[in-house]
Parts: structure tokens; C-alpha cells; sequence
């Protein structure tokens, strides 16, 4: 069953035709993955499913709700999280605080006006936060301020406070960009578990390793356009796909 | 859900020792030369605005620099209570909160749509009408220049019915069931306001509430992204302090009932910045601190003049002596900003994080010091927090 459908996408910037007829599903419990070289609009087709564009025509509909024009809250509301190019945390808190945000945000929805309570007795939400550190490996430095972990700490941070509110889709956003191998290969491995749990994922990556250790299922753009989805093996002998990206050459 | 179970024991004991320094304030400010209720009043009504501007600044990292139209309003309010329904300070406090609350909701409302620079330009612009129209259009409401005062004439409705009170051909000033509010009772009137203020301001720190408001500081891009709509939440700290400066401007007319429009000018919402900052952005005790420190410097910079410098100075031979008093007396009288100012770049360029940064090294280097002489015997566990 598809969760994410993209149909007849066009968003246009000036002269620029940044999304072309853009038709993508997304299957329940797969990890896709949308490659394309610089500038295909990956990024641009990412932030129309968060309501952060509005594309010119078409529809973006999220199982059976219309995506478009809604504010970024309300999409997390109703199951989509993202996880951002750069890592998005809340540097100024601990990671427990930063965790238990979006716990806080699942349960009692948009706005909670209880100033009367106290999070030092939100042991139910405090301790699925601290769960969800254990399950990245963060757990021993919980009481931590968020700023002072590295780059792939962040990260791994950034997916806790994701998946802690049982997302039914995870959207990444270049998940490994800036990290180094072994950050990488980490997350690799974290976002494997991910999918395993049946977590549908939609990733927009530029490093293959990544894209042909996770993927169930590959789409590539190219100047606006869907040129090719299939199967990752497949898109590796793809003819279409070596003229994008190596202008002819063979992968 | 009873307070005990919802307040952690630390927590409890930080409240308590408010209470009691509050309290105790009369005996162990005398020593400073500030013993004395006028000042004291001061201390604990600015101490309340700057608590619940902190609500705002220190949690949201929302910068208003309009807060002072919300103490004016509060002032007029408590005024009018006074005139129409009754002298006694409940009413007052009650109606001047409120109003303060209304009308920070107009102006949150309307403010809280831009960040950073812009917001904090809305709130200076709608401070500086409401402080305009004070003095111009509103004029039957406000008084004008004159300012908002009693007259014997007032209505005072609940008090003639009610109350059966008369006040004859004096003119009354306000009272608890008898207890006239100037003086150490004005005093403790206003210091049970605030304790209860702060205890307020503490639980909102400690809530999930205000775990979401500290989250709008550091990153509301990703607070959104959470499925958190930041707006109410920053609508619900605007008018919060709003309330706080409502209820300030409330027991300033408590203790002195006059009403001028210069309590709403830019100054008067500078000052209360300068208080947050001084003392310590984002924390409980910081803008208590701040402000009895800038209101206690006002009153003892302020009232040194040439005069008692000379006396100082009288042992200096005669030539310096003039040198040195002319030099200091642009620090003192009414050149004292001069000395605020720079107090304010010493703190910040070198306690960024206020007093209370200050306090908190200090306590920190006493601890490790103590530790080491106790050369590792076991320290008592803080308690649970």
C-alpha cells in the first residue's frame, strides 16, 4: 500500500522548471531513496511534502491527507518527521530535554497550556525518552547539553527525537552529509534497524554507499523530471541514470 | 495534585529561603542603608515586573521592549478600581492583573508575528503609543499630564454599599480591611506578592510548558518540525508577563495611588531589561537580583550631590579635592545612568550570564575548595532533584 503520493508535481522558480510531472509513490514499510545529481530539485520536492513549498500544480497526499498548505506542525501531527541536512536539535538543552520535546509534542498534540505541571513527574514520557537515547547509544550521556556532541552524535541524536514519536513516515534529508566513514557507516547501521522495524523511510542522499545499503527502492531525478525507479540493482544498469550523472560513462 | 508531590524537595527549600530573606528583608537590608519601606516596596515591585519579563525573555528569548505599557496600564486600572468600587488593594490588584493580561494579549497578538528585531520594534512602537495616547486622546481616561489621582468625590461603590465605609472629608488612602498600605504593611503587602509571584514563575520553569517555551529559544524551526505550533506558546509567555507587569503597576498605585504616563515610557521598559540582564536571563532568582540592585545604586547614587562629595573628599587638598568631586559628580545625583551604565558593560563583558553567573562561580569555587580540604570524604548528595 502506497503512504506517500507525489502526482503531477510542477513547481516552478522565475525561468527555472524546478519539478517537472513528478510522480512518485511511496510504499508502506520500504526505505526509498531519491538520488539525482546537484540541482535535479530533490531538496525542492522534500519541501513540498513538509509544506515548506507549495508546489504550482498537482498533489502531495499522505495517507489519504492532502499535504499541501498545511503548517509544518500539523504534518508532524499526523505522522510525517524530518530529519534535516544540517542536524536540527535543540543545542541549548540536554538530551534528555531535546528527547523529550517531541515525546511531550506526540502526547498532548500542537499547544498544552499546563504550566501547573512538573517534568520531574513525567516519569511515563522520561523514561520512553531515555529508551529511545539507549536504542542510538546516547544514554550515558543524557544529562549532556546537546551542543557539545559531534556531528554524527547529533544525528543520532536528531533520529531519536523522530522516532521517539513513532513516526508513520521518516523523511532524511542527506543524513550523512558532512560526517566522516565510520559516522556514516553508524548511521548506516542505525537507520538499517530503522527499517527493520518497519518504519517507511524516504531518503534524499548524494553518497551511493549509503543509498545502495538501505534502499528497497530507488528513484532518480534529473532536471525536474523522474528518469528512472526501480529496484536498486536495476538502477545500477540503468542507461538513462550513467547519462545523468556521468554524462555517458559506465558506474 | 497537591504541591508537595509536584515540587521537588529542592525546589522547596530554594522557595523557602526566598520567603524568609524576603521577609526578613527590613532587618537584613538596614545595614545597606535600603531598611527602610519606600525602597523595600521598590525592591519587591520591580522585583515582580523583571520575574515576569524573565517569563518572556529568559524562556522564549522573545525581547519586548514594551513592557512598560503594560506596568502604566496596570498603574491606571488599580487607579480607576480605587476610584469607582473600592480602596481595599484586592480589587485592584485583581482588575490591574487582568487588564494587563487583556492587553498584552492585543499587543502579543499582533507583535508575535515577526522574531527577533522586528518583534522587539513592534512592542517599543505600540509602548510609545499607548504612552503618547496617554497623554493626548486619552486624556479623559488618564488625566493627562496631571496624572491619574483620587479625589473625594470618587463613587467608591463597594465600599458605601458594601463595606459601609465613609471616608468623610479626608482623602482616603488604600486599605486591607484597616490596614492602611504605606509603610511596612504597603511593604509586606507587596512582599507576599511576590513570593507568591515567584513561586508562580518557579513552577512554570520546571513544567513541560516551560520546557516547550525554552525550546522556542534555541531552535523554533525544529520545535515546529516536532508538531509543536510555537504561536500559542508564545502568546500564552506574552501575556503571562504581561499579567506580572499588570499586577506591578497594580501595587505601585497600591502604595502611592497616582497614575502617570510616564511609568509607559521607553525608559521604564529599558529599565526592566537592564534588571534581566544585570541579574541573570533565564534565571529564577536573577531578576529579583537585578532589580534590587539597580533600584538600591538609583537611591544611593542618586542622592549623593557635590555637596556631600566635598565632605568625602575634605581631607584631599583644596585643588583636588574640586578635581576629584567635579569628576565623580557626573557619576552621582542625577548623573547616576552614568555609573548604571557602567556597571551594566562590567557585568556583561565580563558575568555575560549576570549576577547570578557570579553567584553560581563563586558557589562553585567554594565547593571545590571545601572538597578539597575534606580530601575526599563523602559529600552529602544535593538533594533529589
Amino acid at each position: 500500500m502506497s503512504v506517500l503520493s507525489v502526482k503531477n508535481v510542477n513547481k516552478r522558480f522565475g525561468g527555472l522548471q524546478a519539478l517537472n510531472e513528478v510522480n512518485l509513490e511511496v510504499e508502506e514499510a520500504t526505505v526509498h531513496a531519491i538520488i539525482g545529481p546537484n540541482g535535479a530539485g530533490k531538496s525542492t520536492l522534500l519541501n513540498c511534502f513538509v509544506g515548506r513549498l507549495m508546489p504550482d500544480t498537482g498533489n502531495v497526499t499522505f495517507d489519504g491527507h492532502s499535504l499541501l498548505g498545511l503548517p509544518p506542525h500539523e504534518i508532524n501531527q499526523i505522522g510525517v518527521s524530518r530529519v534535516f541536512q544540517t542536524p536540527e536539535i535543540f543545542s541549548d538543552l540536554t538530551l534528555l530535554e531535546n528527547v523529550m520535546i517531541p515525546a511531550f509534542a506526540q502526547r498532548d498534540g500542537a499547544f498544552q497550556l499546563n504550566p501547573w505541571h512538573s517534568v520531574s513527574d513525567e516519569s511515563e514520557v522520561s523514561g520512553e525518552a531515555m529508551e529511545m537515547l539507549r536504542d542510538v547509544g546516547l544514554s550515558d550521556q543524557a544529562q549532556d547539553i546537546a551542543s557539545q556532541l559531534s556531528r554524527g552524535d547529533k544525528r543520532r541524536l536528531e533520529l531519536a527525537m523522530c522516532l521517539v514519536q513513532k513516526p508513520k513516515l521518516l523523511l532524511l534529508d542527506e543524513p550523512t552529509a558532512g560526517m566522516a566513514r565510520a559516522d556514516t557507516n553508524n548511521t548506516i547501521d542505525l537507520m538499517k534497524r530503522i527499517a527493520e522495524r518497519g518504519v517507511t523511510m524516504v531518503v534524499i542522499e548524494h553518497d551511493m554507499h549509503v543509498v545502495f545499503s538501505l534502499a528497497d527502492k530507488i528513484s532518480v531525478l534529473a532536471q525536474g523530471t523522474v528518469i528512472a525507479e526501480d529496484l536498486p540493482e536495476k538502477i545500477k544498469g540503468n542507461p538513462k541514470v550513467q547519462e545523468a550523472y556521468l554524462g555517458g560513462a559506465h558506474l | 495534585m497537591t504541591a508537595s508531590k509536584t515540587t521537588s524537595s529542592s525546589d522547596l527549600i530554594l522557595l523557602a529561603c526566598f520567603a524568609a530573606a524576603v521577609m526578613a528583608g527590613p532587618v537584613i537590608l538596614a545595614p545597606f542603608g535600603a531598611g527602610y519601606p519606600d525602597l523595600l516596596q521598590k525592591f519587591a515591585i520591580f522585583g515582580i515586573f523583571a520575574i515576569g519579563f524573565n517569563i518572556l525573555f529568559g524562556l522564549t528569548g522573545y525581547l519586548s521592549f514594551g513592557h512598560a505599557a503594560f506596568l502604566g496600564a496596570g498603574s491606571y486600572t488599580a487607579v480607576w478600581t480605587f476610584k469607582l468600587f473600592s480602596m481595599n488593594p484586592i480589587p485592584a490588584i485583581i482588575m490591574a492583573t487582568a487588564f494587563g493580561g487583556v492587553f498584552a494579549l492585543v499587543i502579543g497578538f499582533i507583535s508575535l508575528r515577526r522574531s527577533g528585531i522586528y518583534f522587539s520594534i513592534l512592542t517599543l512602537a505600540f509602548a510609545q503609543m499607548s504612552y503618547n495616547l496617554a497623554y493626548s486622546v486619552l486624556t479623559p481616561i488618564t488625566n493627562g499630564e496631571t496624572g491619574l489621582q483620587l479625589v473625594q468625590t470618587d463613587p467608591r461603590w463597594l465600599d458605601t454599599t458594601v463595606f459601609g465605609r465613609d471616608y468623610g472629608s479626608t482623602l482616603p488612602s488604600s486599605d486591607l480591611f484597616g490596614i492602611t498600605m504605606t509603610g511596612y504593611s504597603g511593604f509586606y503587602f507587596c512582599a507576599v506578592m511576590l513570593i507568591i509571584c515567584f513561586y508562580i514563575s518557579m513552577r512554570i520553569f520546571r513544567s513541560p510548558f516551560g520546557l516547550m517555551l525554552r525550546a522556542v529559544k534555541t531552535n523554533q524551526n525544529r520545535l515546529n518540525y516536532t508538531g509543536v505550533n510555537t504561536r500559542p506558546y508564545t502568546l500564552a509567555a506574552f501575556v503571562i508577563s504581561g499579567m506580572y507587569a499588570g499586577l506591578a503597576g497594580g501595587l505601585m498605585a497600591v502604595t502611592d495611588p497616582l497614575a502617570g504616563a510616564e511609568r509607559m515610557q521607553w525608559t521604564a521598559s529599558g529599565e526592566v531589561v537592564l534588571m534581566t540582564i544585570l541579574g541573570g536571563t533565564g534565571t529564577l532568582l536573577g531578576p529579583v537580583i537585578g532589580a534590587g540592585a539597580i533600584k538600591y545604586f538609583e537611591n544611593i547614587f542618586s542622592a549623593y550631590n557635590d555637596t556631600t562629595l566635598m565632605n568625602i573628599f575634605s581631607f584631599l587638598p583644596e585643588g583636588l579635592q574640586t578635581g576629584v568631586v567635579n569628576i565623580l559628580g557626573l557619576f552621582v545625583g542625577d548623573g547616576w545612568h552614568l555609573t548604571l551604565g557602567a556597571l551594566f558593560m562590567l557585568i556583561v563583558i565580563f558575568l555575560p550570564g549576570g549576577l547570578m553567573e557570579g553567584v553560581n562561580r563563586l558557589v562553585n569555587w567554594a565547593t571545590a575548595r571545601f572538597k578539597n580540604k575534606d580530601d575526599g570524604a563523602p559529600t552529602p548528595e544535593p538533594a533529589a532533584s
